[in-house]
């Protein structure tokens, strides 16, 4: 039962801890660090309600041990607003009412962020198969691909035109 | 008794509890963290059907963090080693001398850390003597079959735990018999598998009592916090005001978080031991194998009907297995729940229901995964039993149900086994439907498909659902009325905060609610706060499921928020100096008749109330209203899914799924359809995914969501849906209820479509689940598998 | 599901690694992607004394033609298959592969060499890589070793030729010829479930269209991954027409040894091989004569 040291940038936040090797990442983040956005749904790396961002990659933190984070750069749901200003896929998903109980909703739009960020401007199927790795038992889906959309659109909009984001229209 | 719009109602409000959510600062049971809290985990049964000869707990007590191991024989101490289920059984919190089914509750370790929990699970020693297992329904009651619960043999000698019936079984006999003679009969056996309702959250929960103040708070994942509460009170002895349940937020019920598990029990009993909070949430192999599973119904159905084709009279036995202990959440005048809706949109002159309920070595449960309550089981059966009369007639199935549904004249309906359908237009949804997918068009294909050797099929299912339990005469859980409530506060400043006895788990009720609040009083759903989950302050409640929310709460809320008006009216009579008689109101504001420049807002009312109150009234502005709803009500549907059969594999394509639903008065058409995507994805399941299988052992074959098939984004079709509007006339807004409806309806349109896809080889059922092996199975049989 | 306790060591380098194997030897697990392994810590049924986790380790990730070969570093990603254009446009049948492992996101920790290396016969790379007469290489401490895939799988589960101290470090493919082109086809119940049946059917054909090479393999329906010998040879010198591919597949039926579960009875996955390896076949067929990807 090795003990260990790690390292971890957390939504830009460094972290330093000593953990057991066999300590799982998503209970490090939730018990340790209390980031409890992030959430367990099953036993077997199937629902993907764990779903955070390991240097930019989708990653299911329940499969994957917190030495194993060691020098990375983690993202999880917390850090997807940004000074007070929420992210496309959290207004996507209000708008969209891509939402019921929550629950798979933040491992959700992480895969919807890293989706994005390697394909801005997904087809309706490209979402179903990139999202196929995270169930969510309350909505069926159908808002969920709407709320992707919505935000792959804003996203696109931001990238073309950075100065309209709300800066400084009207000089 | 609304039929217009209301301000605030049929609008696509945003949700306001989205915005924790979206930022990941939900709070639902697993993030509770305490000071000093500890964790409990449960040593389970490998077997299904074993003696207990020992239990050695020195190896776990010797892990490092782990505090104590408690067994079933330190529970009978206390006598809470058994507990009473909400079926008038009993089940067992940790097994004492045997244990009933795999994964079965026997000890529950308390350790300092999750982990440590984990490793004391491990380290309990049982010992085991394995006995004969029963998995098999249809043999419970044989003879030679073992006798499952000794506990309870003088008052139950055999595994069968109750025969119901109800209906005219003579007149229905009669009737069947003319059918024999002079018209038509048809029979059809159904087995509706064992499926689970598997929540993204699985269930647990924080006790924590202090010995200080005797206060026992816990957090729980409960879908009625206020029953539960009192059953703790009663279960554990423990006075019942000093008993906190709090709901957080739920990530999901669908009626796996009705019932007590041992698990919570256990966190009680370790927390009044240990003096410190504890915490204790299954994983999900746990859930799945041990907690309240829905379905498990094998239906034998028959339906008498003249030569033409016009419905007489049905006749339906059912073999319901329960698992090893009765424990279906159901209100308890009704073992079989409200099965007997099975008439469901068709007019039979008579009917006549039997089931009998058997013990069998597996998980108890029995209603749950959205069913209303056995109105899915009832649905399917009635909705393939009219399909598999139209096929043996050579009748087109929309056709037959067009002639066959109760008449929009005929309501208030009283079906022939005694429900009183509150309104429906059946004909209406089911023709939206078929206009909607070009439903003549559809059958031109499917002949010219079928000339060339392709399968598609057609299926429809048009059913009535019964929701809203219900009138406080009939309807108890666990002996409490099913009304509900709520409680509606105003602040001087014109905002509101309101309470609810009823509790989501994602449906929203938290904007809903503001809607129908800011309905009444002409407000913005954003001046309106809706609560609900803590019985020290929210009102007393049944809980939501089995889609009574918005009947009995609902109805509850408009009530109490009418109180307020009604009070807020006076006021506005004193202040305006003009007799009540002489106000209109519009929303958001009282004027006098005649003189429309002089009114209060509700604001200005209510600011008064507080600052310059009539002398005759109480200050304050606030009501509060406990429903007791006098009758359920009725929602319904119809729903038309397209197949298309892969000849080489047996795989089944939805190419499409029209879903038209009528609720009623609609509260948030964004929210409604959001519960049908939902209640659809959840039909789709068990009709080609979901079963809790289980071999001849009793071992459980899919106990996690390796092999418990969730349906993700890629089986999932693209829902359509449409609405029609039926209100309810005896609800104050009309509204009728909608969560299950989908989950209700589903299942056996996808079954109808694939039978009807072979129906021209003379198919007539296939049971669900439809894998693909099933399906080939019959194309082998009838020739059509290809490659 | 918790873990049990076991000791973790990182290695820095493909030499260290294996010291590593060399001085724990059976106490040892290799940790790669680790979505095979991880999951079987949870529920105990592994419970290694320690854990030598290979992902550090620069230089065992890529995708490179070269001398006629594909390499394939063992450490690549099954989603960096998936996204590659070398692979989607010269190797579509890897494409195929990948794409139908696991779901998205588990692909991108998931390894080529670990879905090699595991040896489960419900795994999907062992069927192509038989069909596409790959070879794989191994490195321990008696240096790299080439083994042919049709030597590496043994007819017991689990099981590979990989020596006590030996750690698959790349994958080799032949590259493709003029006339050549495969399909892997899996059948499954749902995405991100094991196949019900699986199969990998690669073809070359000479100018005037008859097979001069042929290989196809199965996933799923045998203890260990299968290579359908029979049903490639009786392709050779024939043209890809509809009776040599229905020859092949009854062949191919014939060579799987599926066991019933919930996934199917055995008769039918044995049917399933027989649709899947025709329509693989045609499949092939079809790319290898310039038709749609």
């Amino acid at each position: 039962m090795s003990k260990h040291t790690i390292h971890v940038t957390i939504n830009g936040t460094a972290y330093e801890d000593t953990v057991e090797a066999r300590t799982l990442l998503v209970h490090w983040l939730r018990d340790g660090l209390r980031l409890t956005g992030t959430h367990i749904g099953c036993d077997t790396s199937s629902c993907g309600a764990c779903t955070i961002l390991v240097d930019g990659k989708a990653t299911k933190s329940c499969t994957m041990f917190a030495v194993q984070a060691d020098g990375r750069e983690l993202m999880t749901v917390e850090g997807l607003e940004q000074n007070g200003q929420l992210h496309p896929l959290q207004e996507g998903f209000h708008e969209k009412h891509a939402l019921q109980c929550g629950y798979c909703t933040p491992g959700m739009m992480m895969t919807g962020l890293a989706l994005l960020q390697s394909n801005p401007n997904p087809t309706e199927e490209e979402i179903r198969v990139g999202i196929s790795g995270n169930l969510c038992r309350c909505t069926g889906y159908v808002n969920i691909v709407k709320a992707i959309q919505y935000a792959g659109e804003k996203m696109r909009e931001a990238q073309q035109s950075p100065v309209a984001a709300g800066e400084g229209g009207g000089e | 008794m609304a039929t217009q719009h209301m301000h605030g109602l049929g609008e696509a409000y945003k949700r306001k509890e989205d915005a924790r959510f979206i930022r990941g600062q939900g709070n639902y049971v697993d993030d509770v963290q305490l000071p000093g809290m500890l964790y409990g985990d449960i040593v389970r049964s490998p077997y299904a059907h074993a003696l207990i000869k020992n239990i050695d707990i020195s190896a776990a007590l010797a892990v490092p963090g782990v505090l104590a191991v408690i067994t079933g024989k330190d529970l009978d101490a206390a006598g809470l080693a058994w507990m009473p289920t909400l079926s008038a059984d009993t089940e067992a919190v940790l097994a004492l001398d045997r244990v009933h089914y795999q994964m079965q509750e026997v000890a529950f370790v308390v350790a300092t850390s999750r982990y440590a929990a984990a490793d004391g699970v491990e380290a309990v020693e049982v010992e085991y003597e394995p006995l004969p297992v029963l998995v098999d329904a249809k043999k419970a009651r044989d003879p030679d079959a073992p006798l499952l619960r000794p506990d309870k043999k003088d008052r139950q000698p055999t595994n069968h735990i109750y025969h119901w019936e109800t209906g005219d079984r003579a007149a229905t006999d009669a009737a069947f018999a003319e059918a024999q003679a002079n018209g038509i009969v048809v029979r059809q056996d159904m087995y509706v598998p064992r499926i689970h309702p598997a929540p993204i959250e699985t269930c647990g929960c924080v006790a924590d009592y202090k010995a200080a103040t005797g206060k026992l708070t816990v957090w729980m994942t409960s879908q009625a916090p206020h029953a539960h509460r009192t059953l703790f009170a009663i279960v554990a002895g423990l006075p019942e005001h000093r008993i906190r349940i709090i709901s957080p937020d739920i990530g999901g019920g669908f009626g796996n978080k009705v019932p007590i598990y041992p698990g919570y029990v256990c966190a009680v009993v370790a927390s009044l031991k240990t003096g410190r909070p504890v915490k204790w949430i299954e994983d999900r192999t746990e859930n799945l194998s041990s907690t309240g599973f829905g379905r498990d119904y094998h239906i034998h159905a028959e339906i008498a009907s003249d030569k033409d084709g016009n419905v007489q009279a049905l006749r339906v036995h059912t073999l319901a297995d329960h698992g090893a202990f009765d424990a279906a959440a159901q209100p308890t005048k009704f073992p079989a729940g409200l099965f007997h809706i099975c008439t469901g949109s068709y007019d039979f002159k008579h009917a006549f229901v039997e089931v009998d309920a058997v013990h069998t070595n597996k998980a108890p449960g029995g209603i749950a995964y959205r069913c209303s309550f056995r109105v899915t089981e009832a649905s399917y059966l009635i909705e393939r039993a009219m399909d598999t009369l139209a096929h043996e007639l050579g009748k087109d199935a929309a056709q037959l149900r067009l002639q066959n549904f109760i008449k929009p004249e005929a309501f208030p309906y009283r079906s022939a086994l005694n429900w009183t359908y509150d309104s429906g237009n059946y004909e209406a949804a089911l023709k939206l439907a078929m206009k909607n997918v070009d439903y003549e068009g559809l059958r031109r294909e499917q002949a010219e498909k079928r000339a060339r050797g392709e399968l598609m099929g057609i299926g429809i299912s048009s059913f009535t659902e019964i929701v809203g339990a219900g009138p406080g005469k009939h309807f108890d859980i666990a002996g409490i009325q099913m009304f509900d409530s709520c409680e509606v506060r105003v602040h001087p400043t014109g905002k509101v905060l309101a309470r609810i006895g009823v509790q989501t788990q994602g449906q929203g009720h938290e904007t809903t609610f503001a809607q129908i609040i800011a309905a009444e009083l002409g407000l913005s759903p954003d001046d309106v706060d809706v609560e609900h989950g803590d019985t020290d302050t929210a009102p007393y409640g049944l809980g939501t499921y089995a889609s009574r929310s918005t009947p009995v709460a609902g109805a509850a809320t408009a009530l109490a928020a009418r109180k307020v008006r009604d009070k807020a009216k006076k006021i506005a009579s004193y202040l305006l100096e003009v007799g009540e008689e002489d106000l209109e109101w519009e929303p958001g504001r009282f004027y006098v008749k005649g003189a429309p420049d002089k009114g209060k807002t509700i604001q200005e009312l209510a600011f008064a109330a507080y600052t310059n109150c009539p002398p005759y009234l109480e200050p304050g502005l606030e009501a509060v209203n406990y429903y007791d709803p006098p009758n359920l009500t009725y929602p319904f549907g119809s729903y038309i899914c397209v197949v298309d059969i892969d000849r080489g594999t047996g795989q089944v394509h939805i190419r499409r799924f029209m879903a038209v639903d009528d609720c009623g008065t609609i509260i948030n058409p964004m929210v409604v359809e959001g519960q049908i995507h939902g209640g659809l994805t959840q039909g789709l399941a068990p009709a080609m995914y979901e079963e809790l299988a289980y071999d001849a052992n009793g071992n459980i074959l899919s106990g996690n969501f390796q092999d418990y098939l969730i349906p993700t984004s890629m089986e999932t079709p693209r829902w359509e849906t449409d609405r029609t509007i039926t209100p309810s006339p005896h609800h104050p807004i009309g509204a009728k209820g909608v969560g299950e409806s989908p989950t209700v309806g589903a299942p056996q349109a996808i079954v109808n479509a694939v039978v009807d896809a072979l129906s021209h080889v003379g198919v007539r059922h296939i049971d669900m689940p439809l894998y693909p092996w099933k399906v080939w199975q019959v194309l082998k049989e009838k020739g059509l598998a290809t490659d | 599901m918790i873990p049990g306790s076991f000791d973790y060591v990182s290695a820095q380098s493909l030499p260290e690694a294996i010291a590593l194997l060399g001085q724990y030897g059976d106490d040892a697990k290799i940790l790669a992607g680790g979505h095979s392994l991880i999951p079987l810590l949870r529920y105990r049924l592994a419970a290694p004394a320690v854990l030598i986790d290979i992902n550090r380790i620069d230089g065992l990730a890529y995708m490179q033609e070269t001398d006629g070969m594909l390499h394939i570093g063992a450490l690549t990603r099954e989603a960096d298959l998936d996204r590659s254009p070398l692979i989607r446009n010269r190797y579509p049948i890897l494409y195929d592969t990948a794409r139908n492992i696991a779901d998205p996101v588990v692909r991108n920790w998931a390894t080529v060499g670990g879905n090699l290396a595991h040896a489960d016969p419900a795994n999907d790379h062992p069927a192509t890589m038989l069909a596409l007469g790959a070879s794989v290489v191994a490195e321990g401490p008696a240096g790299p070793r080439v083994i042919p895939i049709d030597e590496f799988f043994t007819d017991v589960t689990f099981e590979t030729t990989l020596q006590p101290g030996e750690i698959l470090t790349e994958i080799r493919i032949p590259a493709p010829t003029e006339r050549s082109g495969g399909a892997y086809l899996k059948l499954e119940r749902k995405v991100g479930d094991y196949a019900i049946a699986g199969v990998a059917a690669y073809v070359q054909l000479d100018a005037n269209g008859l097979v001069t090479s042929a290989g196809i393999g199965l996933t799923n329906v045998g203890p260990a991954p299968i290579k359908a010998r029979a049903a490639e040879q009786a392709l050779l010198g024939k043209p890809l027409d509809e009776q040599s591919i229905r020859a092949a597949a009854d062949l191919a039926e014939a060579a799987s040894q599926p066991t019933s579960d919930t996934r199917g009875p055995a008769e039918y996955k044995r049917a399933m091989v027989h649709t899947l390896c025709t329509r693989a076949l045609r499949k092939a067929a079809e790319r290898a004569q310039g038709g749609a990807a």
